[in-house]
């Protein structure tokens, strides 16, 4: 019997997903990661109570259940990542890193250690095999689709993943839990990011960052205002600059080393090109057709042309999209497949 | 799957006999013993047998033993009695710096509150120099609290020299001997302590009972005001299923103490004499002799004590590591890191602990599992293959 690690947050996903596996017939182990414990935040991720409905939820499946310590690993590859992207200026997602290093590299060898053959996760995205080859694809619910978070995953990996709910929609995830009496079925959906309680602002500050004011300009360079310290904006934002200009102003750009951030008319946000970073590919990739790229999680995906200059993935979109953003991940689709990702750097 | 329970310093199961006795007080004897009509009576006669019981078990009169919930809430007792009920004689107190949470957080909370708490520290064998204990005796020391036998090592502290000194100087010494309660027996008057904190679930009664010993004479505040129980030291209503379970424990402890003893040693000298000779890169935490015959702290070099753990319950094997944190997540051994282990060592530390109920068969079968699953967590481990 195959051997299964199932990651459970303690939430309605990871708990039908470890339901799901031991139906089918794998020899299932639950995992809960501890990954940050601020004592003075509230906030729900790694909470006690969490891992206790995990808990709960595997002895009703009656699977074996460890809290193993992933503490050290998440502060380096994540809460350090964040931070180090902020300082840059840029707005970043850590949610991919925590699964690239985190889930799909440190848990993955230990459940291997523990004599896995594969780590599942209540992901909503697909593993599609052709031939010998595996295939990130997006979820079949539309609304719910986490491919977009797993881009990065190496392409070696595919085949020691499974993710469970691919194949299912969040109604029918719940009406599973529902059915199956899982004390996580009506449990709130988790929201943002898992490390921080209200503000992202407020999580800078209590790590170091110090309000520095400098000058908000317009796209000519022309001082128009002054910031709160940049760290505090992200581009596209519209109001809280305290500009008047008698039409309304949008953040443009962020440049950390001057301690400036652009500021103009919502027509400057919209841009076609830029470079990617740390490509990722998890299919060919061809320069004579386009493709669909998501920048952003909630972006819904429009047709660009990728290709190679000075050594660089460049994204070229075929109409100019709003508020293309550094630190966040674009990622290819071709249908339904992923193709690969990379980290969006300054727009040109 | 076989199921084998080797973490008996954590709690035990409770002994048939004792669930035998409790049957009573869950159906007909349901009154409060309190209470002046028969209902009372006939329950508060059950409540002096085992006091007397427990009594028995360290050499106390009946009149010293107070009924508690758990070892906690004796340890609290013990600490913020002693230091609240004498606080004309001084706000200082001696511990050490491997006691259990329940000592050593009580501490930390009275020092919030203008206590002052010296740690003594240990050696390489984890064990205490009682003169370093002297030496740190001020005018204002009112309480030193020092454990008896270290729920991580098994190691046994000179008890007797400790209570010496604390007499010496009119200071009021209290023992958490929640470890060794049941496993060996004790004699209060001959060691010369003035409290001692006991657990029920260490030696085979269920959760929720405990014991305290109360030197006469000795001065200590109740942490729980309220109604006449417990001599006023410890109010609520009595838990009649715990305390007779604590009693009927008692008994059978000190009936059996003896073959236990020998038993148990002989699994546990089996155990770490295979660990020690068929898988290379051992060792044995703690004090070679003075240590409790069940308990075996064996470090495996180059491993996570967490992936261990988890491997063996897969097969079915319960052992536990130093420390947990309340989510179950594994955390470095305070105790471990005080005796200045090499950190390849320390992380690498398993408790494994013996008692009631436990045959050479799960003791074969244990060391029968235990060098594949050493080997295969070596052969990840980055530090291994370096070496």
């Amino acid at each position: 019997m195959k051997k299964v690690c199932v990651a459970m947050s303690g939430g309605v996903d990871s708990s039908v997903a470890a339901f799901l596996l031991k139906e089918a017939g794998y020899d299932v182990f639950g995992v809960f990661m501890k990954l940050w414990d601020d004592p003075e935040s509230k906030s729900t991720c790694c909470s006690l109570s969490d891992s206790l409905d995990a808990l709960r939820v595997s002895e009703k499946l009656k699977i074996p259940f460890y809290v193993l310590n992933f503490q050290d690993e998440f502060r380096e590859y994540v809460i350090e990542y964040f931070i180090r992207e902020y300082k840059k200026g840029n707005t970043p997602n850590p949610c991919i890193n925590c699964n690239l290093y985190l889930k799909f590299n440190f848990l993955l060898n230990k459940a291997q250690l523990m004599g896995a053959d594969y780590l599942a996760t209540g992901h909503y995205a697909r593993i599609v095999k052709e031939g010998d080859e595996y295939f990130l694809c997006k979820g079949v619910d539309g609304k719910k689709d986490q491919s977009y978070f797993l881009f990065n995953i190496t392409r070696a990996l595919l085949s020691k993943i499974i993710f469970p709910l691919g194949d299912y929609t969040k109604e029918q995830v719940r009406a599973v839990a529902e059915r199956e009496g899982l004390v996580t079925a009506r449990k709130k959906e988790s929201q943002e990011i898992c490390f921080i309680e209200n503000d992202y602002r407020e999580f800078l500050k209590k790590h170091g960052f110090r309000e520095e004011p400098g000058d908000i300009t317009d796209i000519k360079g022309n001082v128009i205002g002054r910031h709160k310290g940049y760290f505090n904006y992200t581009i596209g934002q519209r109001g809280g600059l305290n500009v008047a200009k008698g039409y309304p102003i949008y953040v443009i750009d962020i440049i950390p080393e001057k301690n400036i951030i652009i500021a103009d008319r919502e027509e400057y946000l919209f841009k076609k090109e830029f470079d990617i970073k740390d490509l990722n590919l998890l299919d060919h990739v061809r320069e004579d057709r386009s493709y669909s790229v998501k920048i952003r999680y909630k972006h819904r995906g429009e047709r660009a042309y990728i290709r190679i200059v000075n050594d660089k993935y460049r994204i070229s979109f075929e109409t100019a999209q709003r508020a293309i953003t550094p630190g966040q991940a674009a990622v290819i689709y071709d249908g339904d497949r992923v193709v690969g990702g990379g980290w969006i750097e300054r727009s040109l | 799957m076989k199921k084998v329970y080797f973490d008996h310093n954590a709690t035990t199961p409770v002994h048939p006999e004792v669930a035998k006795a409790i049957m009573p007080f869950l159906n007909e004897k349901f009154g409060n013993p309190s209470s002046i009509h028969w209902a009372g009576r006939e329950v508060r006669a059950y409540v002096e047998e085992a006091r007397e019981k427990v009594a028995n078990l360290v050499n106390a009169q009946h009149s010293e033993i107070i009924f508690t919930s758990c070892g906690s809430e004796g340890d609290n007792m013990a600490i913020k009695g002693v230091l609240m009920g004498n606080l004309s004689k001084g706000r200082h107190m001696i511990t050490t710096i491997v006691e259990h949470p329940a000592v050593y957080r009580t501490c930390k909370f009275l020092e919030d509150y203008g206590f002052e708490v010296t740690y003594i520290p240990v050696d390489n064998y984890g064990m205490i120099d009682p003169e370093d204990i002297r030496r740190a005796i001020r005018k204002d020391t009112v309480l030193i609290s020092v454990m008896y036998a270290n729920n991580e090592t098994g190691n046994i502290f000179p008890i007797k020299e400790i209570a010496d000194i604390a007499k010496e100087h009119d200071i009021i010494f209290h023992t958490d001997a929640v470890q060794v309660v049941g496993k060996i027996p004790i004699d209060v008057k001959e060691l010369g302590v003035d409290i001692l904190t006991a657990s029920g679930h260490k030696f085979n009664a269920p959760k929720g009972v405990g014991f305290q010993y109360i030197r006469q004479g000795v001065k200590v505040l109740p942490l729980i005001s309220g109604g006449h129980q417990e001599r006023e030291l410890r109010a609520g209503t009595e838990n009649m299923i715990g305390i007779v379970a604590i009693g009927e424990a008692a008994r059978i402890a000190k009936e059996e103490h003896q073959k236990k003893e020998q038993e148990i040693r002989y699994l546990r000298d089996k155990l770490e004499r295979y660990i020690l000779g068929n898988i290379p890169e051992t060792y044995i935490n703690g004090h070679p002799e003075r240590r409790l015959y069940n308990t075996s702290n064996i470090s495996f070099k180059y491993i996570e004590a967490e992936a261990l753990l988890v491997m063996l319950d897969m097969k079915g094997i319960a052992v536990s590591t130093g420390s947990a944190c309340s989510s179950g997540a594994t955390e470095p051994s305070y105790v471990l890191q005080a005796m200045n282990l090499d950190p390849l060592c320390s992380r690498g530390a398993l408790r494994i602990s013996l008692g009631y109920g436990n045959t050479e068969d799960e003791v074969d079968y244990f060391i029968s599992v235990l060098p594949e699953i050493v080997e295969k967590i070596r052969s990840m481990s980055p530090f291994y293959k370096k070496k």
